[in-house]
């Protein structure tokens, strides 16, 4: 009974949403000619946001680094930012790139120390770390010490004639970002290396015994994120222009927010943060006006999804509809029958 | 003797520390969970006090009687009701939930009792000292330490001593075996929640007579908690104490260098017994 069989990656679903997304990312390049201010500023939020939680779910989600401390990088990268233009008098693109370097190298040793401990304790080590990371910038009396500093008017003119212009920049850089992030996730996940990370996720011990080096994986995927995750706070800072230690290290803005996007969407799935992103901000821009108790919605879904649903929503739907829109895993393909079985 | 007198006040200040960790460690201890809602929860202790002193009128180490058995009672059924479904191989829920519970609590306290810095009126208890040699030694951190070392002491018995503390261990090391003994896991965990709950109530109650306090302070208290655990060492309640007092002397020292140099200390501590001994000073169980 040999049948012709094809493996392949790609599936209707997958094209269908290559073709969709390659047209929502023309619109939304194009935003700067469509939108309004307010709705450019949000959208660029929305961006950062997602490239956040991509990071935190290939953390998280893959190679099981459950961190509570990413806000470390981010408030790392954001004070580079400003460190980098006003003492290092380089160009505020010169210096994203910059504070994204500085952040891998630094997350060097922070990895050598936190690595360990292991699963829930290396959660709140790594909130230890975003807490010596906070006042040790706080000591920095030249970058304002603990109420913090402007980026000074003549750096922020440097980058772009005008302040449309500026802003469009800035939209740009934080779409940019975020598209290079997914895409760097997506092809990493794909690669040799993604292989196992994803044998990593699903079975340690066996991701082990085929000889997968889970050490220095976990290793290579914390620092990558972490340098990352400092380029996206670099980025934040330059749409705010205003840095202060509790801001840039803030556990529930660069932290809690981003495990609620990642835990609501789908931990584990590539397509969960953009989900994810979509009904954060959705909740946030209705219920925001609720302050605490909207918080407090937000802690009570995390909960429920954990316990109820544990993939999320994006989980539900794949294994209900059998959808992939990131083709990741390989489906055998019978030509006469054309069965579709998910697989890897 | 600015030196001897920042390492006497840290201490003692490492009881205080030590009660945070107390009951950290022992649920991580019984059913290896790690409560990320545990600083909330010895802050959401803090408000019971100071709601109970208020509404009766008495001092806020009265105000126990009551603030105990509800944070008891609370954790038996929170570790019913929720904790108990999130156990298993995977990390990532009880992680979660435990972050999610955070949020609500911290909220739920924002909400209640708005963000401004309360405190406790425990009267002359406050200021009270006794003078040993050249130093004043404050009472009130002196009771605390006192009731550090008794609840540890406590713990221990309890562990060590009782049939309570038996069927903790036995679940702690197999809990199929366990249950096939008769014991009733689900049971046993929620014990185990509800003594870590009054403990964190004593350490809750403490705290916010010494220091004013807000519903945002909660994650920093867990991290002293944490800290304190991690260099005393995994399942080692003494050396809990000894974790804290390092943390406590750290921190009281490193105020005394420089202010803003207080925290940092007490983390610079911890990370540097993180690189020497990443198992802690006296560990007992590997995590």
């Amino acid at each position: 009974m040999s049948q012709p069989v094809t493996i392949t990656r790609g599936t209707s679903a997958a094209r269908m949403a290559g073709v969709a997304a390659l047209i929502i990312v023309l619109a939304l390049v194009a935003a700067p000619y469509w939108a309004g201010r307010a709705d450019m500023r949000l959208l660029g939020e929305i961006y950062l946001y997602l490239a956040l939680a991509t990071l935190w779910n290939l953390l998280a989600g893959y190679a099981g680094l459950v961190s509570v401390g990413q806000q470390a990088f981010v408030g790392f990268g954001g004070y580079m930012l400003f460190a980098l233009t006003i003492f290092g008098g380089l160009h505020p693109l010169l210096a994203i790139a910059g504070a994204g370097v500085l952040g891998a190298l630094i997350s060097v040793p922070v990895a050598g120390l936190i690595f360990r401990l292991r699963g829930a304790y290396f959660a709140i080590g790594t909130w230890v770390m975003a807490e010596v990371f906070r006042l040790s910038f706080a000591q920095v009396s030249a970058l304002g010490g603990g109420s913090g500093t402007s980026l000074p008017t003549d750096i922020v003119r440097s980058m772009a004639d005008g302040r449309s212009a500026r802003e469009a920049l800035s939209y740009w850089l934080a779409l940019g970002a975020a598209l290079a992030v997914m895409a760097a996730v997506y092809f990493l996940l794909r690669s040799r290396r993604g292989l196992a990370l994803t044998a990593i996720r699903d079975n340690e011990l066996a991701a082990s015994s085929l000889g997968i080096d889970i050490w220095r994986t976990k290793f290579c995927v914390y620092v990558v994120t972490s340098g990352l995750t400092a380029v996206i706070g670099a980025l934040l800072f330059l749409q705010k222009l205003r840095i202060s230690p509790d801001a840039a290290f803030s556990v529930n803005d660069w932290t809690a927010f981003v495990i609620f996007i990642v835990v609501i969407g789908g931990i584990g799935t590539l397509e969960g943060p953009i989900i994810g992103t979509i009904v954060f901000f959705l909740l946030r821009e209705t219920l925001a006006d609720l302050g605490t108790v909207y918080l407090m919605i937000l802690g009570l879904v995390a909960i429920v999804i954990m316990l109820r649903a544990p993939k999320g929503i994006w989980g539900f739907l794949a294994e209900r509809y059998g959808l992939e829109l990131f083709p990741l895993s390989y489906r055998v393909r019978h030509s006469k029958t054309d069965k579709k079985r998910p697989g890897g | 003797m600015e030196w001897v007198n920042a390492v006497v006040q840290g201490t003692l200040l490492g009881g205080l520390y030590a009660l945070f960790a107390a009951g950290l460690s022992l649920i991580f201890g019984v059913m290896r969970l790690v409560n990320i809602a545990h600083g909330d929860l010895i802050v959401l202790s803090a408000y019971l006090g100071l709601t109970t002193t208020v509404a009766l009128g008495v001092h806020p180490l009265l105000a126990l009687v009551l603030v105990l058995p509800v944070m008891a009672l609370f954790g038996y059924v929170l570790q019913r009701v929720l904790l108990n479904q999130t156990l298993g191989q995977d990390i990532l829920p009880p992680l979660l939930v435990t972050f999610g519970l955070s949020v609500i609590i911290q909220n739920a306290l924002l909400e209640t009792y708005t963000a401004d810095p309360q405190k406790m009126d425990a009267g002359a208890l406050e200021t009270a000292s006794v003078s040993v040699g050249p130093l004043a030694l404050g009472v009130l951190p002196l009771l605390t330490f006192g009731i550090a070392i008794v609840v540890i002491a406590g713990l221990q018995f309890i562990f060590y001593r009782t049939a309570l503390g038996r069927a903790f261990r036995a679940t702690s090391d197999n809990q199929e075996v366990a249950q096939l003994m008769g014991l009733n896991k689900a049971h046993i965990f929620g014990l185990a929640m509800a003594l870590a709950l009054a403990v964190t109530a004593i350490a809750g109650v403490l705290l916010g007579i010494r220091t004013s306090f807000d519903p945002s302070i909660g994650g920093a208290r867990l991290i002293f908690g944490f800290e304190a655990v991690i260099i005393g060492g995994l399942g080692n309640l003494w050396g809990t104490l000894i974790g804290g007092i390092l943390l406590g002397v750290s921190q009281t020292v490193g105020a005394a260098i420089s202010p803003g140099f207080q925290l940092l200390a007490g983390h610079i501590t911890f990370l540097v017994i993180l690189a020497l001994r990443p198992n802690g000073l006296f560990p007992r169980i590997s995590g």
